[in-house]
């Protein structure tokens, strides 16, 4: 996904152009969440299995250097080569240079919000080669050259009508059919020839289990699998922040993932990989990106603990009505709103500001992960180091002066106010963002402080 | 008991009648009431804006206003959850007064029902009412419990509200989703904010509101701007005015 300067109000203004379509993007997302609600319910120990998995992260996060060691040392033991990427150009540089030791031009890739995050596609292409997605959300907006809008739900926003029209330019089916059913059994046809004929294979990475040197990788169409065992090579490339310490903790994590995903008490598959089987190669990258950098930053340390589950962007109502889109990054929402400015503050210094700070994303998030207090701090951080526009900053310090002058504040209301009553025009006009779809409130014949100091003066 | 009055500044400017339900109630309620003179905001615009760093000189106002005081008591959810979360002292020596002040400052329904321990009231209000829980009171304060957490269910606000006589409360689809009010949201989000106010507005219309009540008046005045446009005549009404109505 490349890059764009375009901030989350405006592009959320133009997909609320669309009325009907945010209708239905908002209520096909409440439904996951709704999901995620019944299937969280199921558990009464639901809430005792998120402060575990919170705990487990913590310690994780805490011992990083050591368990990330630890998962080396296992991993080469068990045939797995090991690369270490500081950044995304590092990344991308060795996923090309196994390529081309093996010389090849065509690889499948299952999901991998990693080299999303890396875009690694754009990469490889420019250098000539040719990535499929094989996730069939993926696929889809891999069709329409669009970035995924959602990290579990790539192709959300989409409507079956659209995806048929994608199908019949690009895979063949009949024009004007869609029905999914149709439309699955021919992306299965179009995947399962590439599935046969790639030789390399890419995956993410879930959960890295420090203790075995193995990892998990969670599908609900199998495709991982499909691509990783038909390759001879499987790159596997994972955040260094994915790794757990035993294996046993799995039965914390797998609980918690699809519940809190899809409202699915597991994954359809939940693979694991150990090591290469024979006559196979299996690479591991692991990737920094700045994730170092945010473990270095106290009050956004947590957001580490993220396993991408999603439930924060299906409970967001501001997510729901903006498209993911409009988050101008990989991963959207809620929690993509805090890990952003960590890549990068100054392009999106927007996106902590996307947000109401209702709370809904701190409580389904399977992890706890503080996320809108994650926000409210990152307001503060963006400010302080400049990012904000300059009418914003001098509106903030003209009213931190009228509320810390309380004459001046009576006044500055009485004026406001005989405004509003005698030239409402002043306010009720198309430069006034309240105004356009919400009417202003009728100014009152006078203050509370004016009405108690007639009625209860004796109080003075 | 001495208890502080706390008018956030847009409900001493626009909704006075909101304050003046909550001091005839807790006046009603034998609470000995005063109402500090010189105050103004509790700096949340600022704050959640990204300027928490401008609002000192607002601090030093709150805490000269509301010092000395047994409780202090507020009509919005939001406005509390501020001061309890952010209220800092300039100058060391003010810290304890500062402490003590996040430490008593009070939503009214949680107030009434935690402090006052009220179990019955006299109000009469004879209408269908939809509540909106705002979400600062709800996840931020507490006063009822999240449909996103697995937890027995309650609700401070619906609790006295169904002590009065003739109200009835109707049931909503999404029982907690945010107006999108959000402070400064409003403006700089236009238009999901807009939006998600009025899917909010028709929850409380699909189920045949005749009044949306709620703890915090600033998503009520959200909610009541888009209503005014859409000139539905249902109407907003805070709850303080609600437990206030007369028989």
């Amino acid at each position: 996904m490349h890059k764009t300067i375009a901030e989350h109000p405006s592009l959320a203004d133009k997909f609320n152009k669309d009325e009907e379509r945010v209708n239905w993007h908002d209520q096909t997302l409440w439904w996951v969440r709704a999901k995620r609600d019944k299937a969280a319910h199921t558990l009464p120990e639901w809430e005792d299995l998120r402060n575990l998995a919170s705990q487990i992260k913590h310690n994780v996060l805490s011992n990083l250097s050591e368990y990330l060691v630890q998962f080396e040392e296992n991993a080469l033991k068990n045939n797995i080569q090991v690369h270490w990427a500081a950044d995304a150009q590092e990344h991308n540089a060795i996923v090309k240079s196994i390529l081309q030791k093996h010389g090849v031009a065509q690889i499948v890739k299952s999901k991998s919000m990693l080299t999303e995050e890396c875009h690694l596609n754009d990469y490889l292409q420019k250098e000539g080669i040719e990535v499929i997605d094989t996730d069939l959300g993926e696929r889809i907006v891999q069709l329409a050259q669009e970035p995924p809008s959602h990290i579990v739900l790539p192709c959300i926003h989409k409507k079956k009508e659209e995806i048929g029209e994608l199908f019949h330019l690009h895979l063949g089916t009949p024009a004007g059919n869609a029905d999914p059913q149709f439309l699955t059994a021919a992306a299965r046809l179009h995947l399962r020839e590439k599935f046969l004929t790639r030789k390399i294979a890419i995956t993410g990475v879930n959960f890295a289990v420090a203790e075995t040197g193995e990892f998990v990788v969670c599908t609900n169409e199998g495709n991982a699998d499909m691509g990783a065992h038909l390759a001879d090579v499987h790159i596997a490339c994972m955040g260094i922040e994915k790794l757990i310490p035993e294996r046993h903790h799995l039965g914390v994590f797998l609980r918690l993932l699809a519940r809190s995903a899809t409202g699915q008490p597991i994954t359809t598959y939940s693979s694991h990989f150990k090591k290469p089987r024979q006559g196979q190669e299996m690479h591991l990258v692991l990737v920094d990106n700045g994730r170092s950098r945010q473990l270095g930053r106290e009050d956004f340390r947590n957001s580490l603990k993220c396993i991408r589950c999603g439930a924060c962007m299906n409970t967001c109502p501001v997510y729901r009505r903006s498209g993911g889109h409009s988050y101008h990054n990989a991963i959207a929402g809620p929690i993509g709103s805090i890990l952003a400015p960590n890549l990068d503050m100054k392009d999106y210094a927007d996106l902590p500001f996307a947000s109401t700070l209702c709370g809904s994303c701190s409580n389904v998030c399977p992890v706890k992960i503080d996320i809108h207090n994650q926000l409210y701090k990152w307001r503060q951080v963006l400010v302080q180091q400049g990012y904000a526009p300059a009418a914003k900053k001098a509106a903030m310090q003209g009213m931190a002066f009228t509320f810390s002058h309380p004459a001046f504040y009576r006044m500055a209301g009485k004026t406001g106010k005989w405004f509003m009553k005698t030239t409402p025009f002043v306010v009720n006009n198309s430069f006034n963002p309240w105004y356009k779809q919400r009417d202003m409130p009728e100014p009152p014949k006078e203050s509370f402080h004016d009405w108690y100091k007639k009625n209860r003066k004796q109080n003075e | 008991m001495t208890v502080g009055l706390f008018i956030p500044c847009y409900v001493d400017q626009f909704y006075p009648k909101v304050a003046i339900a909550t001091l005839e109630l807790l006046e009603k309620l034998g609470v000995d009431v005063v109402y500090p003179f010189n105050q103004t905001c509790c700096g949340q615009p600022m704050a959640n804006s990204g300027f928490e760093h401008l609002t000192q000189s607002c601090n030093n106002l709150f805490i000269q206003n509301f010092i000395n005081l047994d409780y202090i008591v507020s009509p919005s959810g939001s406005c509390v959850l501020h001061i309890k979360e952010h209220l800092h002292a300039e100058k060391p020596h003010e810290e304890p007064a500062a402490t003590h002040i996040r430490n008593k400052i009070y939503e009214l329904t949680e107030f009434l029902t935690d402090i006052l321990k009220i179990e019955n009231l006299t109000a009469r209000f004879p209408h269908r009412v939809g509540m909106h829980q705002s979400c600062h009171g709800q996840r931020g304060l507490k006063l009822s419990q999240m449909t996103e957490l697995v937890a027995e269910p309650f609700s401070k606000p619906e609790k006295l509200l169904r002590m009065v006589e003739g109200l009835e409360l109707i049931d909503l689809s999404r029982q907690d989703e945010c107006c999108g009010f959000g402070g400064t949201f409003c403006v700089a989000e236009e238009a999901v904010s807009a939006k998600m106010g009025k899917d909010r507005v028709k929850d409380h219309l699909d189920h045949g509101a005749e009044f949306i009540t709620g703890a915090d008046m600033s998503c009520l005045m959200h909610l009541e701007g888009i209503l005014k446009r859409q000139k539905s005549n249902v109407q907003v009404k805070h709850i303080a005015e609600i437990l206030n109505s007369h028989a």
